[in-house]
């Protein structure tokens, strides 16, 4: 399980520094969530992984460990409004600067490849 | 006690001068001297104490813990200089009431001129050499403001520029070098370094150490070859270059030196660069002075010179060489104020400054003239004057030493020649302006000065004349005890007398007077001479350093910044990849020894779910709406793997983020293009997909190696106290309101900071309006579809009722003011999604930002409720109430912090998605009628 577990969070890991590496905002944004999915994840393992054993006093033998939990909850919450700045800033940042790209400016499109623009 | 207010009162001075430009002069004057004077009576009343051989101590403790103190020391070398600072400075500040003309800000001046006493103060009392230093940097900045007095003058703006990048520059050094004698020593108490000579000359630093402060002292001091600030400080209104320039900041320097001197002087290498640097400095400034057609500018080199001077005294192994120079310290501080504030009435007076036009100045102005000529016969070292005894004392001095060796005699023949080059700009200052026939074409008609304005020059000569006359009446004490300061205990045996019998300084004396009247009046070839040499412009070579190291750094930050936001997140992530990779190549083993766990088949069908949802994203990243349902899913799995994995508090949470965030991304497709165009090379992709599988590769292995090993944790202390100290049965929860609840407070305010900045951003956005979707199929007429409307309008009091009771079984139970704030806000969003935010501001009017704020100030409030029960911030209470029919219920102070939570929750979710989402309608609408 543990090696599943691992897997999954380096798969989560690499899905999302690939999309941050994009050119245009919504793949950043889409890789940002990825990386904090991941990133949540991991913070959560350093309780290690425990099955049936939710920290609610009094049902349970043994409990899994509540401090990554609590820090893993706000950070969720915190996540979620750093994304919502991040799109709310591409929003901005396309209409002000009138195109997508990370970095402002679109690099000397070839007419070939020039996507549909709406 | 009376020791601290002897700063404090200046700066009182400063701080109530600086509020009272409106009163007349006189008045402001008043107000503005009787700082200084009660200062000075209350320093007069210290000094019983010191001349009978006590150090007057205060300290007041500021930062305990860290052992900072604010702490004074009045020892005999702090006496010279607080009499010096203040006695002068109150005579600056009532000569600078007549020097400046209407147009000019008074108060200003005072302000500023009592500020930089303040500092002055403060350094020659510090018992701290932070503090010392503190003070130091703000003598720098005073003097920098000081400087920039007429701010209209390029002249002055960049004299004064000049003055802070040198003195500043040389003020980091300091610190650096006071820091590592702290470290050396162990404590940044003036007593305690003073009294370990030995542990700090025989550190492995030393060098360094000495080097460092030696900076500091030399570039405030203007000595070679950081001298050349000083001339160009003289842009300064002359009152400032009277006080700072002459008598006391650049005498800071040596100040450091003779405040250092029982710890750091005393080896081979402090006499090697302190006597050599004040020989050189001393020679130059002498030479250059002769040749200067401003009077302010021969008066700047000769103070270079003169400060040279003491500070070669400093760098003689003799103990009458220490003497010495505390004496010359005071002798030149009177007789060059007195000059400064002479030359002031001349400009003041003409017009000018400029030699070569002002001549026979006698027959206008007798008594300045007579003032000035008094004061430059003692710059010159003429015999009955102060300044001939402190020069008697140098020459005697340089005979009695061994700086270089067997070419020792040196050092006399060129101090001779120095005290003949400074007679000789003594009688140039003399000659030429008092007599030399007639005044060419002035400015002004020139006259002689008010009568009050001549006061203070009055009793600085005055003084000149005294001490010249009767050396032992007035300054054998004072010089007895600042000496025996300086030399960290008993001064030597000296008397300061005019006559000494013929001996070889008498016959330097008069060697020093004969060749520099010859110099004088020969001056017409050396003009010559000197005007054939190639031109050195300091301020041209300093302007081109700072430039050329301005143009370095913005090319190298332009190389580095280039704008491109995928360019410093590869640099990152490369970074990254070097730290995070390379310990794992040093570990020995990746697996830990903890027992693994089986995999069931729950798990296993989840991961594979969240793989392809996350395969699934990447490949099809340029299909925006493909790739937002493909990212839903792995966040599905993520929280289902929470529910497994016995958070499910977690879960709960994350599902409902999941929700709003996809509504947000939903949202944000209106105003981003559908798709993505196709952009990277396949080199990139393949570079990108290189980098991001080793992080991948990395992250998942650190992930692995940590989950494998047994875990030791803190939580035990929280499972154990949650009931018995928090009230509640469900730990998480009670951390999050309780034991860390501080923490939450701060995440909070930045959940409440994010959306007021995405509400700021949203604020006149330049809309793009998009008529259809990205496959240009027009927008549904059709916006608001009737069975959403009704099943959602029914949905509402449950979904509110369910938030409700996730709330209140928050502490017991899964669930608290987070996860209720989410699904309240979900409700509500349903809301705007099924009949538009029209229709719900005609219903529902509230004001997002006031309920973010609410939300902060009741968990602020419940935090700060605890200090009435004389309890810390965030103490929280709880107790069982027995209720007639609902029967035993808790009430706990951490809810009304979690009501906190949840209504912060609520009204930065609202804010952000209701902002976004009123946006899109406005869009919609505008882009029909377009």
């Amino acid at each position: 399980m543990e090696l599943l577990y691992s897997s999954s969070v380096g798969l989560l890991v690499a899905c999302g520094v690939f999309l941050i590496l994009r050119a245009r905002t919504f793949p950043v944004v889409l890789g940002l969530t990825m990386l904090s999915y991941a990133v949540n994840l991991m913070l959560f393992a350093s309780g290690r992984l425990s099955l049936n054993q939710a920290v609610v006093l009094g049902t349970r033998e043994a409990y899994a460990d509540p401090l990554p939990q609590a820090l893993v909850l706000t950070a969720i919450v915190i996540g979620f409004a750093m994304t919502a700045f991040v799109v709310i800033l591409a929003i901005r940042a396309r209409a002000d600067l009138g195109n997508d790209h990370v970095n402002g400016i679109v690099p000397t499109p070839k007419p070939t490849k020039k996507g549909r623009k709406s | 006690m009376a020791l601290l207010w002897i700063p404090l009162l200046s700066l009182i001075g400063s701080l109530v001068t600086s509020m009272l430009g409106h009163l007349s002069r006189n008045k402001l004057t008043a107000v503005a001297l009787s700082m200084p004077i009660i200062a000075l009576v209350l320093s007069a009343n210290l000094a019983t104490d010191v001349f009978d051989g006590q150090v007057v101590r205060y300290s007041l403790d500021w930062i305990p813990a860290l052992g900072v103190e604010l702490s004074f020391r009045f020892d005999g070398l702090a006496l010279l200089f607080v009499f010096l600072i203040l006695g002068i400075g109150c005579l600056i500040l009532f000569y600078a009431r007549y020097y400046l003309s209407q147009q000019d800000s008074m108060a200003k001046l005072y302000c500023y001129l009592l500020l930089f006493m303040t500092a002055m103060l403060g350094i020659v009392l510090s018992n701290n050499v932070v503090q010392l230093w503190v003070f130091w940097e703000l003598t720098s900045v005073s003097s920098f403001l000081l400087i920039s007095y007429w701010n209209h003058k390029s002249e002055a703006r960049n004299g004064a520029r000049m003055a802070l990048a040198i003195t500043g520059g040389g003020g980091l050094a300091l610190l650096a070098g006071l820091l590592l004698i702290g470290n050396i020593v162990g404590s940044y108490n003036l007593d305690v370094i003073l009294q370990n000579r030995e542990l700090i000359q025989e550190h492995h630093l030393y060098e360094v150490v000495l080097v460092l402060v030696l900076l500091g002292a030399f570039t405030k001091s203007a000595q070679f070859p950081f001298h050349f600030w000083l001339p160009h400080a003289m842009a300064a209104p002359t009152p400032v270059s009277a006080y700072l320039h002459s008598a006391t900041m650049v005498k800071a320097g040596i100040f450091l030196l003779a405040r250092f001197y029982p710890a750091l002087a005393g080896t081979e290498l402090w006499f090697i660069l302190v006597g050599l640097t004040g020989l050189i400095t001393l020679l130059i400034g002498a030479y250059v002075a002769l040749f200067k057609h401003d009077l302010k500018g021969l008066l700047a080199f000769s103070t270079i010179s003169h400060l040279g001077l003491i500070t070669l005294l400093l760098g003689l192994d003799t103990e009458l060489a220490t003497v010495a120079a505390v004496f010359h310290i005071v002798n030149h501080a009177t007789f060059k104020a007195s000059l400064f504030m002479a030359t002031g009435i001349i400009d003041h007076e003409t017009g000018t400054r400029d030699m070569r036009k002002l001549n026979g100045m006698w027959q206008f102005m007798p008594y300045t003239a007579t003032l000035a000529m008094v004061a430059a016969a003692a710059m010159a070292g003429v015999p009955l004057l102060n300044g001939f005894l402190s020069k008697e004392m140098f020459f005697a001095e340089t005979l009695h030493q061994q700086l270089l060796g067997s070419m020792s005699w040196l050092i006399p023949v060129l101090a001779t020649i120095a005290g003949a080059f400074s007679v000789a700009y003594s009688a140039r200052f003399i000659h030429d302006v008092f007599f030399n026939g007639q005044p060419i074409d002035l400015p002004k008609e020139p006259h002689e000065a008010p009568r009050y304005m001549r006061v203070p020059i009055e009793i600085l000569v005055a003084l000149c004349l005294l001490v010249g006359m009767f050396p032992n009446l007035i300054v054998d004490d004072i010089l007895q005890v600042a000496s025996s300061s300086v030399l960290g205990g008993n001064a030597p045996e000296f008397h300061v007398a005019i006559w000494h019998g013929f001996n070889l300084p008498l016959l330097m004396s008069a060697l020093a007077v004969c060749g520099g009247l010859v110099i004088y009046t020969q001056r017409k070839y050396l003009f010559q001479f000197q005007a054939s040499l190639p031109p050195v412009n300091a301020k041209y070579m300093f302007e081109t350093f700072i430039y050329g190291l301005m143009d370095w750094s913005r090319e190298k930050i332009n190389a580095i910044e280039n704008g491109s936001l995928q360019r410093y997140l590869l640099l990152m992530f490369l970074v990254v990849l070097l730290a995070a990779g390379w310990p794992l190549f040093e570990m020995h083993q990746l697996v830990g020894n903890k027992q693994p766990t089986e995999i069931d088949i729950h798990v296993g069908i989840g991961a594979a779910l969240l793989m392809v949802g996350a395969l699934g994203t990447v490949i099809w990243h340029r299909q925006r709406i493909v790739s937002l349902i493909l990212i839903s899913i792995v966040g599905l799995m993520v929280s289902v793997a929470f529910t497994r994995f016995s958070a499910p508090d977690l879960a709960l949470t994350q599902l409902t983020v999941e929700v709003v965030t996809v509504v947000l991304l939903m949202l944000a497709l209106f105003f981003l293009p559908q798709t993505t165009p196709k952009e990277s090379s396949s080199l990139r992709v393949l570079r990108d997909l290189f980098i991001a599988s080793s992080i991948g590769v990395v992250v998942g292995s650190i992930c692995y190696a940590l989950v494998t090993r047994p875990l030791s944790s803190i939580s035990d202390f929280f499972v154990a106290n949650a009931k018995t100290g928090g009230g509640g049965t469900n730990v998480v929860n009670v951390i999050l309101v309780d034991f860390r609840g501080f923490d939450t407070l701060g995440e909070i305010t930045v959940l409440g900071i994010a959306a007021l900045g995405i509400f700021k951003l949203l604020i006149n956005l330049p809309l793009f309006m998009p008529s259809c979707d990205g496959e240009g199929r027009p927008w549904a007429k059709e916006r608001y579809p009737l069975l959403l409307a009704t099943i959602s309008q029914a949905l509402l009091p449950l979904a509110l009722l369910v938030s409700v009771y996730i709330f209140l079984r928050g502490h017991n139970l899964p669930g608290g003011g987070f996860i209720a704030g989410l699904v309240t806000a979900i409700a509500f969003i349903l809301q705007y999604i099924a009949h538009g935010s029209k229709w719900i501001s005609e219903r529902f009017t509230a004001n997002y930002r006031k309920i973010i704020a609410s939300g902060i100030a009741i968990a602020m409030a419940t935090g700060l409720g605890s200090w009435f029960f004389g309890r810390p911030f965030l103490t929280s209470w709880f107790d069982y109430f027995d209720l007639p029919l609902v029967g035993q219920i808790e009430l706990a102070s951490a809810m009304l912090f979690d009501l906190g939570v949840y209504i912060t929750v609520v009204g930065a979710t609202m804010m952000i998605l209701a902002s976004l989402g009123k946006l899109t309608t406005q869009a919609i609408t505008k882009g029909k009628e377009a």
